[in-house]
């Protein structure tokens, strides 16, 4: 439904190439974003193996296809509790910097294309665990959705760092 | 063509240059050796030839000038040695691998694109120009700033005439080269012939060559020289024919007057057998031996000579791995379906049984064949230890004679390359500790010539390098003192010994009395140990005072797939690298100790070992914590250190295909790499090393024995 609208208004709006698309999925309550250019796939919830050394909220690493990829449980990350996952649970599947990895997150929502003007920046009084990952926010019929920095978020896990 | 592309296409026949380069530059290393050691078979030094020629054709096109100076007049010198004006002396053969090696630093210098000093390789330059007397011409041939020489008489005219096939120019070959290249050789007077041009315009084919020329050349380098311009090109001509005109031919006086035609009946039909044959122009001194004629380069599949021609194409090394990784993923996919197949009943479901067990040979056959594309023979690298050891034997005034078997041996490249530094090493280390000197081995009753015997072979899924002398084998006793004196054993021990050779192995040891420039650079065998153990091999060495030493390395033929054991602790599963694996026990109550402050220790024939919990060290739950009800891995690190590992269970051996964990994340402490078990799982593969390092820091283990 949104999409649909959002749809509407694309075409009709001239400035067509100031139009993002953005996947959204949930965890908890809440409602997250990213740009549908850095998901390659969404896939079930496969048991990952843990990795020693490593902060609690990267999960550990699955095989797809043939690939090793780290599993980050943005639930752990954001709100220190860990995810419970099951069958319904989603790992989606991004790919930057020629790196792949998988983000645990509870149910993928909604495909979003929303109007870049429509982006809001973050308030500055804003004290979310997760602000400094947030790239803006954005309402959709009352719903807020705040778009995540991937990058920032899952390229910082990667530089090697000592735990102890 | 647009000016960008046009460029990126330069820069990829550039690159597709240098490695034909580096690939011609072994060869004719080894055609050369084969030479000094006084092969007399006349293909060793045509071989050389036309690798040097080769290199210069490359050169010229991509006006390397340098490089073509001096291939210039090592082709020159070369030429002269092959037609017998010269004949092959020990001190010709040492300057022409000199002159190898020069020739290799101008190629170098091209592809980094850096300018070598005026007077590298001054010296071989001058004794090749002294050798063929004609440094005058050559210095014009190549526009160099030599100054140029005295006149020499002995000036021949011929009449060259030099038809192409029409199809030359499809094959890469450029008249205007062959032009330049006679124009290099001495005067010359050209005549265009275009009486093979069609009429009407629209009859020619752009890509077809129509123009044939006659020449009038004066030079003083004789006919075959210029025969050999057209060398390259024999398959791709119509007609060539060096005629000698005016005065008389002082070389080959037997020659016919007529021409010496190689003038197939008809232009060959398509571009002709692809040119990894380059076919040489019968020439007068062919005409002795009719028999042998085109064949001769067949004359290298004959056991004992190298460089056998054989069909090949380039591929980059990323797509083959990208083929290995993806045939090993098929082959665990395959080991999972079969796990599958156990819920059903061969009775109910023949075909699939059937199916799966073709499935099951055919990958394994695909894994193989995939395997064997980076498999390389050992040769590669064999072929650089004639070098070092004439060169070595000469600086310690030892004799020695190398023998070689199993060149033939396949293993992966990268381990190839990965063994380079080791062998190298060894085989310094072997004649310069090793062998004697040839009065102490005439002292001893021994010939006065050592032997180094180096070979490879292919044992249980491994290849086995051995390095092999006649000297005098270690010094036990020495060695003994050493260890001692560096603290490495303490006074008083009792080793075997077997046990004393191998502290050659440790760190920190060098028993030379003097440390000379030859094997005592600071690094020492500990060295070689740890690069061998890097890529999944060992070393070892076998000794016999007074007979001789032989080190022996074992080694993975590929570093893409390893030998583990996978253990379990608590719900998980780990790799161990076999090669790190000592033994495993399950201790008794007697044999573990909980010494405050230094952590969990066991007894093992009376050798304390640190004990490590893995399941403690990686937050395992539900793992067995009584080491006298799990099981004890005794692990050898790369310094030799050994720790045990507390594990619940040996699940078993099996291979695996490594995956690292940095292509997607990032190195993770204790862990090397990881990979993909029958059921899909993901496998952490153990690092012994940073698991040690890591159980010193923590006590083995916060948590204290659970037994006691």
């Amino acid at each position: 439904m949104t999409s649909e609208t959002a749809m509407e208004t694309a075409t009709t709006d001239s400035r067509e190439q100031e139009m993002r698309q953005f996947i959204s999925f949930t965890i908890g309550a809440e409602e997250y974003g990213v740009d549908i250019m850095e998901i390659r796939e969404i896939k079930g919830w496969t048991p990952a193996t843990p990795l020693p050394n490593v902060p609690r909220h990267i999960r550990g690493v699955i095989n797809l296809r043939g690939a090793v990829v780290p599993v980050f449980d943005l639930r752990m990350r954001f709100s220190g509790t860990m995810t419970e996952p099951s069958a319904h649970h989603v790992i989606m599947v991004v790919s930057m910097k020629e790196r792949i990895m998988g983000v645990l997150v509870d149910a993928v929502a909604d495909i979003l294309t929303v109007a870049v003007t429509d982006v809001q920046p973050l308030p500055e009084f804003e004290h979310r665990k997760d602000a400094q990952f947030l790239s803006g926010l954005v309402n959709m019929e009352g719903r807020m959705v705040a778009l995540l920095d991937l990058e920032k978020l899952l390229l910082a896990d990667t530089v090697a760092q000592d735990a102890a | 063509m647009t000016e960008e592309s046009s460029t990126n296409d330069l820069s990829r026949f550039k690159t597709t240059y240098f490695e034909e380069c580096a690939e011609l530059l072994i060869t004719a290393e080894e055609c050369l050796l084969r030479l000094q050691e006084g092969s007399d078979d006349p293909e060793d030094c045509n071989a050389v030839f036309r690798c040097v020629h080769s290199i210069k054709g490359g050169a010229g096109a991509f006006a390397f000038t340098d490089l073509v100076r001096f291939a210039h007049v090592f082709e020159t010198a070369l030429d002269a040695l092959r037609s017998g004006r010269v004949g092959l002396t020990p001190a010709l053969a040492e300057v022409l691998v000199r002159g190898n090696d020069i020739l290799g630093d101008f190629v170098r210098a091209a592809q980094e694109g850096v300018v070598l000093p005026p007077d590298h390789g001054d010296r071989v330059t001058q004794v090749l120009n002294a050798l063929t007397g004609q440094g005058g011409a050559d210095a014009k041939a190549a526009a160099s700033a030599t100054p140029a020489p005295a006149p020499e008489s002995g000036e021949e005219s011929f009449l060259v005439r030099f038809t192409p096939a029409a199809n030359m120019l499809r094959t890469g070959n450029d008249p205007l080269m062959m032009v330049r290249e006679l124009a290099g050789l001495g005067a010359l007077d050209i005549r265009a012939d275009l009486t093979r041009l069609p009429a009407r315009l629209e009859d020619l084919a752009a890509q077809d060559a129509y123009l044939a020329w006659s020449f009038r050349i004066t030079t003083e380098q004789g006919r075959q020289a210029v025969l050999d311009v057209f060398e390259f090109v024999a398959g791709d001509c119509a007609e060539v024919s060096v005629e000698a005109v005016g005065a008389e031919t002082v070389l080959e006086p037997a020659a016919p007057p007529a021409a010496v035609a190689h003038a197939p009946a008809a232009p060959p039909p398509e571009a002709p057998a692809h040119d990894d044959h380059p076919v040489s122009l019968d020439h007068p001194a062919d005409a002795a031996h009719p028999a042998e004629g085109g064949l001769r380069l067949r004359a290298e599949d004959k056991p004992g000579a190298g460089g056998v021609h054989t069909a090949s194409i380039r591929v980059e090394l990323d797509k083959v791995d990208r083929l290995v990784n993806m045939v090993g993923e098929l082959v665990i996919t395959q080991a999972m379906l079969g796990q599958q197949s156990n819920r059903f009943s061969a009775e109910s479901h023949p075909e699939l049984f059937m199916g799966l067990q073709e499935l099951s040979h055919h990958t394994r056959e695909l894994q193989e064949s995939v395997m064997a594309i980076r498999a390389q023979p050992i040769k590669t690298l064999f072929s650089r230890a004639p070098r070092i050891v004439r060169d070595l034997s000469a600086r310690l005034g030892k004799q020695v004679r190398l023998v070689m078997s199993g060149e033939g041996t396949e293993v992966d490249k990268t381990v190839i390359e990965q063994l380079s530094d080791p062998m190298v090493h060894l085989i310094r280390n072997s004649l310069d500790h090793g062998l004697e000197t040839p009065e102490e081995r005439a002292a001893r009753g021994k010939p006065a010539e050592g032997t180094i015997h180096l070979s490879a072979e292919h044992r249980s899924g491994r290849v086995i390098i051995q390095i092999e002398d006649d000297g005098h084998g270690i010094d036990r006793r020495r060695v003994l003192e050493k260890a001692i004196e560096k603290g490495l054993v303490e006074r008083g021990q009792t080793l075997s010994d077997e046990q004393i050779d191998q502290l050659i192995f440790a760190p920190g040891f060098s028993t030379a009395a003097a440390v000379s420039d030859v094997s005592g650079r600071g690094v020492g065998l500990d060295v070689v140990r740890k690069n061998i153990q890097d890529v999944g091999g060992r070393v070892s060495v076998q000794s016999q005072p007074g007979v001789g030493a032989r080190f022996i390395m074992s080694l993975p033929l590929t570093l893409a797939v390893m030998d583990g054991m996978l253990v379990a602790v608590g719900g998980e599963r780990y790799v161990l690298p076999l090669t790190n694996i000592v033994e495993s026990i399950r201790p008794k109550p007697e044999q573990t100790h909980a010494l405050v402050n230094v952590g969990n220790m066991l007894t093992l024939r009376g050798e304390y070992i640190r004990l490590v919990a893995l399941h403690s060290l990686f937050n395992v739950e539900g793992a067995v914590t009584d080491p006298t009800k799990g099981l004890v891995v005794v692990v050898e690190t790369e310094g030799g250190d050994r720790v045990g590992l507390l594990v619940d269970e040996l699940l078993g051996q099996q291979q695996v295909v490594i995956k690292s964990l940095e292509s997607n994340f990032r190195p993770v402490r204790g862990v090397s790499a990881a990979t993909i078990l029958g059921d899909g799982r993901v496998a952490l593969i153990l690092d012994v090393g940073a698991l040690k390092a890591e159980g010193d820091r923590d006590g083995g283990g916060t948590a204290p024995l659970a037994a006691e």
